[in-house]
């Protein structure tokens, strides 16, 4: 009973998003107030019925219902409760249905928190969100549902893939999803303004916090799947350059040139197009990503079972949605007045290069994602696009932004010298310069890449130091007294280089072993000595696991047991690396137990990574950056004072 | 207005390559290894793990390298048609025992008949991962030379069998 119920609310939604995507758009263009009023209602209905949807599935998780086609597949009886929770998004029908959950709730977030908008604003950003939900609706109700019966029902469920069964798969796809959804807010919000023909300032300032919003999610949800990737499969790689990740990806770097971008507009009214196209690019690569995953058109490790006609359903979907608003955009565009000129050397010239760096980054990424399907459906031959590609076109391109990122925070906008630039920033550079030549040195080994690496983070970070130095000696208000987006952008800045400071550590620094261990042997990485002692067996609740048992210790000083495992999960006979990490702020000793060689010795795995969790440890800084940010006090304006920037700049 | 309608230009062109695309099977992508030297390697022998294998071993004849595993529903359906082949020596087959226990896998070798010359273990999955390895089974036609010529995706099926692997496999024994 209760998953009829779920599906009857999912069809509940769609009459919902059918009203709240066509009558208050047509509303704010006739300027009805009764239908633009319409708006709020409808996006409220539609969370609660799609929450309710969610709900009955995630109830027939839990319930064990196996006469639930989508359950039956995804879980079995002896799954933990946490994991029969994340099953839901375990699979296609249920990723959807989160993937419809989390715009939903985007869309309940504008309703509520957007009071400070003009109405026919708000009415105009809902629809364009209804329109969005319809497409997603329509897709999960006619290819992808969810609530399918099974009859009879199964006596257990196959059991959820056990890669997925694990902490950091519970939350890696909310997150993902958050983000990728996330960006639908900034694209509404670019339509919206194309539809009005009101592209300003106050336009930008709306969709900034939302665009910041979801660019921390994405940050997070990639950090996350990375995470995962390092400790699960247990060879301690942290990016494979997968389409899958490609696609999670892209939508980043596009995105992080709409944050800074968005910055030009808010601040000079310049870069209105360009912006407006980056809000539909964002938006339009998240939707590619889901494409690419969900229609199979691309072979990745993260292989889902596909079907045709859902690839289809997918690609009619965007070329609707992103074709439409590129035909909007090239109609509404030349329209649109250009804002403040600026002079070569300007803040505003340093974000076009950061822009055009970071869009080169992502078309080429793109590029290589999908080489291999040009080259197929051309007839050209079959290929694949490994790592070699990505890290020798990638690089390059990221050498530059890194170097201009510390020059940004000090340009000023319109007009800015470049030599008073190097004055200031003279001691920011000796300070690279002395960190990249002794660092690598007192590390035992100099290459030019380590140092190049370590040259780009110190001057990020010591340009950062300077410019908070320099600004709050000559405003006087102490530390405090400063704007928190000036200090969210500061620490995402310092999240990067941080990032960049582990990626180098860790290629440059890193070793690893794969040896043969009996009990009682030894093995030394990286100054770190491990004692075999032996391997027992153990039951997981749905498990058999070999658990291995190893003394770490350091300089004749033991440190702790490590138990890497290996499990074998009872449903589908797969085997699972467990490896047993120990975690430091400058090293993590990682281990991962092999295959038993014969009756007493193993083959084991061990490494030494210098400062890996420095990588995720960035994007967490970046995450946090955003999140100062988003807080400046500017973006809650009552709305008395933003009514009148939409007044100015309409009439500007 | 012409240059804003170059960005749905070129959405256009990659919506029509993503409609074509979705006719195509990824799955058929060879492995950029073809044509190129088998990756080196020296792994455990699955019967007798003590003495190793490495395919420099095989130069100057041609074989097979059959990834499987005893987890892999797949592998259980190509597994008559390697018997058989076997059986026919026409060529031999070699398997890469992948990601597996050891006591699994000889039970099933036991249980199912065993088609390979040798089995290797490649426990941890390293050879695989050289070997660019995204699915098991997974079939490896190496020429005398040592160089890959052909890789199968996927199960071996009785149409691969006769249209490609063994007509090629006649060809490389000239």
């Amino acid at each position: 009973m209760i998953p009829e119920l779920g599906h009857f609310a999912l069809i509940l939604a769609l009459f919902m998003v059918l009203v709240q995507g066509t009558l208050p758009l047509i509303g704010a263009a006739r300027g009805s107030l009764p239908w633009i009023a319409l708006a709020r209602p409808a996006a409220r209905a539609q969370f609660l019925l799609v929450a309710t949807a969610f709900g009955c599935l995630t109830w027939a998780f839990v319930a064990n219902d196996f006469s639930v086609v989508y359950v039956a597949q995804h879980s079995n009886s002896r799954l933990p409760l946490i994991y029969r929770i994340a099953g839901v998004w375990g699979g296609h029908e249920g990723s959807l249905l989160l993937w419809m959950l989390m715009l939903s709730g985007w869309t309940l977030a504008v309703s509520a928190l957007s009071r400070h908008l003009p109405d026919t604003m708000a009415a105009r950003v809902l629809g364009v969100l209804g329109l969005v939900a319809v497409g997603f609706l329509l897709f999960i109700l006619f290819t992808s549902n969810p609530f399918e019966r099974l009859l009879p029902a199964a006596e257990d469920g196959r059991d959820l893939n056990p890669l997925l069964q694990d902490p950091g798969l519970v939350f890696h796809p909310p997150m993902l999803y958050m983000g990728y959804v996330g960006f639908s807010v900034a694209f509404a919000f670019a339509i919206a303004a194309l539809l009005s023909g009101q592209l300003d300032a106050a336009w930008a300032r709306w969709s900034r916090p939302w665009t910041t919003a979801a660019w921390i999610f994405l940050t997070l949800g990639i950090a996350l799947g990375s995470w995962w990737a390092y400790y699960e499969l247990g060879w301690g790689g942290w990016w494979f350059w997968d389409p899958v990740e490609n696609a999670s990806f892209l939508p980043w770097l596009v995105g992080t040139a709409l944050v800074h971008s968005l910055a030009v507009t808010e601040k000079r009214g310049s870069f209105k197009n360009w912006t407006v196209l980056l809000a539909i690019a964002a938006f339009s690569l998240s939707l590619l990503g889901t494409f690419l995953v969900r229609s199979g058109v691309l072979s990745s490790v993260h292989a889902f079972a596909t079907d045709p006609r859902r690839g289809i359903f997918i690609l009619i979907l965007l070329a609707i949605v992103i074709g439409g608003s590129l035909l909007l955009f090239a109609l509404r565009a030349p329209k649109v007045g250009l804002g403040g000129s600026f002079a070569l050397i300007s803040r505003e010239s340093l974000l076009l290069m950061n822009n055009v760096l970071l869009v080169v980054a992502a078309g080429s990424v793109l590029l290589g994602t999908l080489y291999p399907l040009f080259i197929d459906a051309l007839g050209l031959g079959k290929l694949s696009v490994g790592p070699p590609y990505f890290n020798s076109v990638f690089a390059p391109l990221m050498v530059p932004a890194l170097f201009l990122m510390a020059l940004g925070p000090f340009a000023r906008w319109k007009h800015a010298s470049l030599a008073d630039m190097a004055k200031r920033l003279r001691s920011a550079f000796v300070a690279a310069l002395v960190v990249a030549i002794a660092v690598p040195l007192a590390f035992g080994q100099w290459t030019p890449l380590i140092a190049l690496g370590l040259l780009l983070a110190t001057w990020i970070i010591a340009g950062s130091v300077v410019n908070v130095i320099e600004r709050v000696r000559a405003t006087g208000g102490g530390l405090l007294a400063q704007p928190r987006s000036w200090y969210g952008m500061h620490l995402a800045h310092l999240g990067i280089a941080v990032f960049v400071i582990g990626v180098t550590m860790v290629k440059g620094y890193e070793s690893e072993k794969d040896v043969r261990m009996e009990p009682d042997d030894t093995v030394s990485v990286g100054g770190y000595t491990f004692r075999f002692v032996g391997v027992r067996e153990a039951m997981g609740p749905n498990y058999r696991a070999m658990v291995g048992e190893l003394e770490l210790s350091k300089d004749g000083k033991v440190l702790r047991t490590m138990n890497p495992e290996k499990r074998q999960y009872l449903s589908s006979a797969m085997p699972m690396t467990e490896a047993a990490i120990d975690t430091g702020l400058l090293r993590d000793v990682y281990v991962s137990l092999g295959e038993p060689i014969d009756e007493r010795a193993w083959s084991v795995r061990v490494y030494h990574k210098p400062f890996v969790d420095w990588i995720w440890g960035g994007c967490l800084l970046m995450a946090l950056g955003g999140l100062v940010a988003m807080s400046d006090r500017r973006y809650r304006l009552k709305k008395a004072a933003s009514a009148r920037v939409v007044t100015q700049g309409a009439a500007a | 207005m012409t240059r804003f309608l170059v960005p749905l230009g070129i959405f256009i062109v990659l919506v029509a390559f993503l409609a074509i695309g979705l006719n195509l099977n990824p799955r058929e992508v060879p492995s950029p290894l073809v044509g190129k030297p088998a990756p080196a390697f020296e792994l455990p022998q699955l019967h007798k793990p003590d003495e190793k294998f490495a395919p420099r071993e095989m130069q100057g004849k041609v074989w097979l390298l059959n990834v499987w595993a005893s987890w892999c529903a797949s592998c259980r359906q190509e597994h008559p048609l390697l018997v058989d082949l076997s059986e026919s020596k026409i060529v031999p087959i070699y398997g890469l025992n992948y990601k597996d226990q050891r006591e699994d896998a000889l039970r099933w070798l036991k249980q199912l008949g065993d088609p390979y010359v040798m089995s290797i273990s490649d426990a941890e999955g390293r050879t695989g991962i050289d070997y660019g390895v995204y699915g098991v089974p997974e079939t490896y036609v190496i020429d005398k030379a040592g160089v890959i010529r052909y890789k199968q995706i996927g199960p071996v099926t009785r149409e691969a069998l006769d249209g490609k692997i063994l007509p090629l496999v006649k060809e490389l024994q000239k």
